[in-house]
């Protein structure tokens, strides 16, 4: 049977047992009395199921009176009979035993008051005020006994609150009568800090959650919020969500970071993490995605007003209805209760991102363990629920790779943010460590910030390493002025050779020409020796004719 | 048992402190052994120490349950002395005469325990 409780009913896999006991058992002002009127406000309201309220404590109007503070209009109820209220009152004093005496008043009274509503629901809060009314124990407990058959006969679901004794769940041993359904509250103080937890003991013939849930109790009643049942089955966005920086989604593929991951924006101090965290939400908030901005050590009017110096306007989105700040110190509450709130504010706000600024401030609230499974079932709880989260982590100097939450292996995306000093100057230098699932720049950039934003330069790189600020100015200035010189050298260094080449151009031409002069020479003297000896072999040639005899001869001889 | 009403007004002694009239109301619940031996048992109390100046009127819860309420009736069966006031309470079968006397303020307490 549902109690519309919120969160419980999802832990119970569906409420209480129907027509079954259920003891709610805690220790002084844990939310038991809440609980029981909650079960019988809601069953009232959402479910049309009426309620009777057998207050052993309260009178009618105290309990209205408490509970109105809560939003719960139990004397209009009572008005339109979906509740009853019954106040039993139980004073040793003005009673007197004398002889044998049974319960059946109270059973008369019970049945009177379920029978004139009609009701499907009984609380009963508490029954141990019995045990300090009445002398004989031994009847009481044959009395209880026989109540929670009755009930169990009678078919209503009922719920019983017991106090919490000293090594039992009830002071009085009121478990030991029922069988199906323990609810046990608790409100622990760890380090001055308080949570409220709830563990369901025993639920019979159900699968319920074995684990303690914290739960809440605020102006809206009670929630119970099963932030340990998440599991790792959620589905991924391939949806690019901008950083606010244009650069920065540059270094990111171009796209920013992708819808439903976890950021981790980590830093020392003054480097800007929160910076990014309010360009981020600016970013969100002109898409008209609504931001929710958890800020951890600042007010909401000082997020504003620090915002406002990099031209952010984020009061504007605030009246618009986009953002939403919350602004709590970690330690008000305990990490669980941190985490309800959380939980509770996203499933009001329905926020598309959060921003959490910064994490490493819950560590005040609880031991890095603690504060490591609180963020896994946070990132779960968001990434199931395809909200991107940013969430900003203060370092010290020195660990750099190492968040202080060691949460670094939830992050999808991460950030660091470090200073670089040099030249007597403190600049800022961002990195991206990781990000999964994208192609990423792995530039260190400057990180400048502006009145006008966030802009990111690359960083020079000279021979004595990376440079920021006015060195990285300097250093481009110089490298200018280098480069003009090169390129002045190059020039007179083209002219040189300019020159030298057409020198030896006119020295080739000038020996072309001696050579020509003297082929000439050459050829001249050729032509005159061939002429020569042309004249020569004429001149032989008529020699011959003359002597014919030595012609004849010397044909002979051949 | 239908609710009735036994009325005995008769000599009344000027000089007894608790001359006063008393009204008893009985709340039972149905008619069992236990209600029944309560009724006999308180009547006899009355006759004895009362005569003459009580009334006991008995309330069946089993057909008035609203009546309870009233009284702050939880164990049966009960007594409440009405009058003279304040209003006294007692529970059981009346078997243990001297805690009813105790009960209805005839007999100082000899205890230093109880009202």
């Amino acid at each position: 049977m549902p109690t519309g409780i919120a969160g419980f009913d999802q832990i119970t896999a569906g409420g209480l047992p129907r027509g079954r006991t259920t003891l709610v058992c805690g220790g002084a002002g844990c939310g038991k009395t809440l609980f029981g009127i909650e079960f019988l406000v809601n069953g009232a309201r959402q479910y049309k199921e009426p309620g009777v309220f057998l207050a052993f404590e309260e009178t009618a109007d105290e309990l209205t009176e408490n509970v109105a503070s809560l939003g719960f209009e139990l004397g209009e109820l009572i008005e339109r009979e979906m509740i009853f209220v019954d106040f039993v009152k139980i004073d040793r004093s003005e009673i007197q035993e004398a002889g044998d005496y049974d319960l059946e008043g109270l059973f008369v009274r019970l049945g009177h008051a379920i029978d004139s509503v009609n009701a499907k629901r009984v609380v009963l809060d508490t029954l141990e005020a019995l045990f300090a009314g009445f002398e004989d124990e031994a009847l009481l407990r044959s009395e209880l006994r026989r109540l929670f058959r009755w009930l169990k006969d009678r078919g209503v679901t009922a719920v019983i609150t017991g106090e919490q004794g000293e090594g039992t769940l009830t002071r009085y041993g009121l478990e030991e009568y029922v069988s199906d359904c323990v609810v046990a509250l608790d409100n622990r103080v760890v380090d001055q800090v308080s949570t409220r937890r709830m563990r369901i003991v025993k639920y019979r013939g159900s699968a319920h959650g074995a684990n303690e849930y914290p739960f809440l109790i605020d102006e809206d009643g009670f929630s119970v919020l099963p932030v340990t049942s998440l599991g790792l089955d959620y589905d991924v966005s391939t949806d690019r969500v901008p950083t606010g920086v244009s650069a920065l989604d540059d270094m990111l593929d171009g796209g920013g970071y992708f819808r439903g991951s976890s950021i981790l924006v980590s830093g020392t101090a003054g480097t800007g993490k929160s910076s990014l965290a309010g360009l981020f939400s600016d970013a969100s908030c002109r898409r008209k995605e609504r931001v929710l901005y958890f800020a951890l050590e600042e007010s909401g009017a000082q997020v504003c007003r620090n915002m406002r110096s990099i031209g952010l306007d984020l009061e504007g989105w605030q009246k618009k209805g986009l953002l939403k700040i919350r602004a709590a110190r970690p330690t008000v509450f305990g990490l669980e209760m941190h985490l309800v709130t959380i939980h509770k504010a996203i499933e009001e706000f329905e926020p598309r991102a959060v921003v959490i600024d910064p994490i490493s401030s819950l560590i005040t609230a609880g031991n890095a363990g603690e504060v490591k499974s609180m963020l896994v079932r946070l990132f779960d709880y968001l990434k199931m629920k395809h909200i991107t989260c940013l969430v900003s982590s203060l370092t010290s100097s020195t660990g750099f790779e190492e968040t202080e939450i060691g949460i670094s292996s939830l992050i999808d995306t991460w950030f660091q943010v470090r200073d670089i000093e040099i030249g007597g100057e403190r600049t800022r230098g961002l990195y991206l460590v990781k990000s999964r699932g994208m192609g990423h720049s792995n530039q260190v950039r400057e990180f400048v910030i502006t009145s006008h934003g966030v802009d990111l330069v690359p960083v020079a790189v000279g021979p004595q390493g990376v440079l920021t600020g006015s060195a990285r100015v300097h250093q481009e200035l110089e490298q200018r002025a280098e480069a003009i010189a090169r390129h002045q050298e190059i020039e007179r260094k083209q002219r040189t050779l300019h020159r030298k080449s057409r020198v030896l151009d006119n020295q080739i031409e000038a020996m072309r020409a001696e050579l020509a002069a003297e082929e000439d020479e050459h050829r001249s003297l050729v032509t005159e020796l061939e002429e020569r000896e042309h004249r020569i072999a004429e001149s032989r040639a008529k020699l011959a004719e003359n002597r014919a005899a030595t012609r004849t001869r010397a044909a002979r001889k051949a | 048992m239908s609710t009735t009403r036994k009325a005995s007004s008769g000599s009344r002694k000027a000089a007894d402190a608790a001359s006063s009239e008393y009204l008893l109301r009985l709340y039972v619940a149905g008619q069992t052994p236990k209600s029944v031996a309560a009724f006999a048992n308180l009547k006899q109390i009355c006759e004895t120490h009362l005569k003459g100046r009580y009334r006991i009127e008995v309330v069946d819860l089993l057909q008035n349950p609203a009546l309870a309420r009233g009284d702050q009736i939880l164990a049966l069966p009960a007594v409440v002395r009405q009058l003279p006031p304040p209003v006294k309470k007692i529970i059981g079968d009346f078997s243990n005469a001297e805690r009813v006397l105790v009960g209805l303020d005839l007999r100082p307490l000899k205890k230093p325990r109880s009202a």
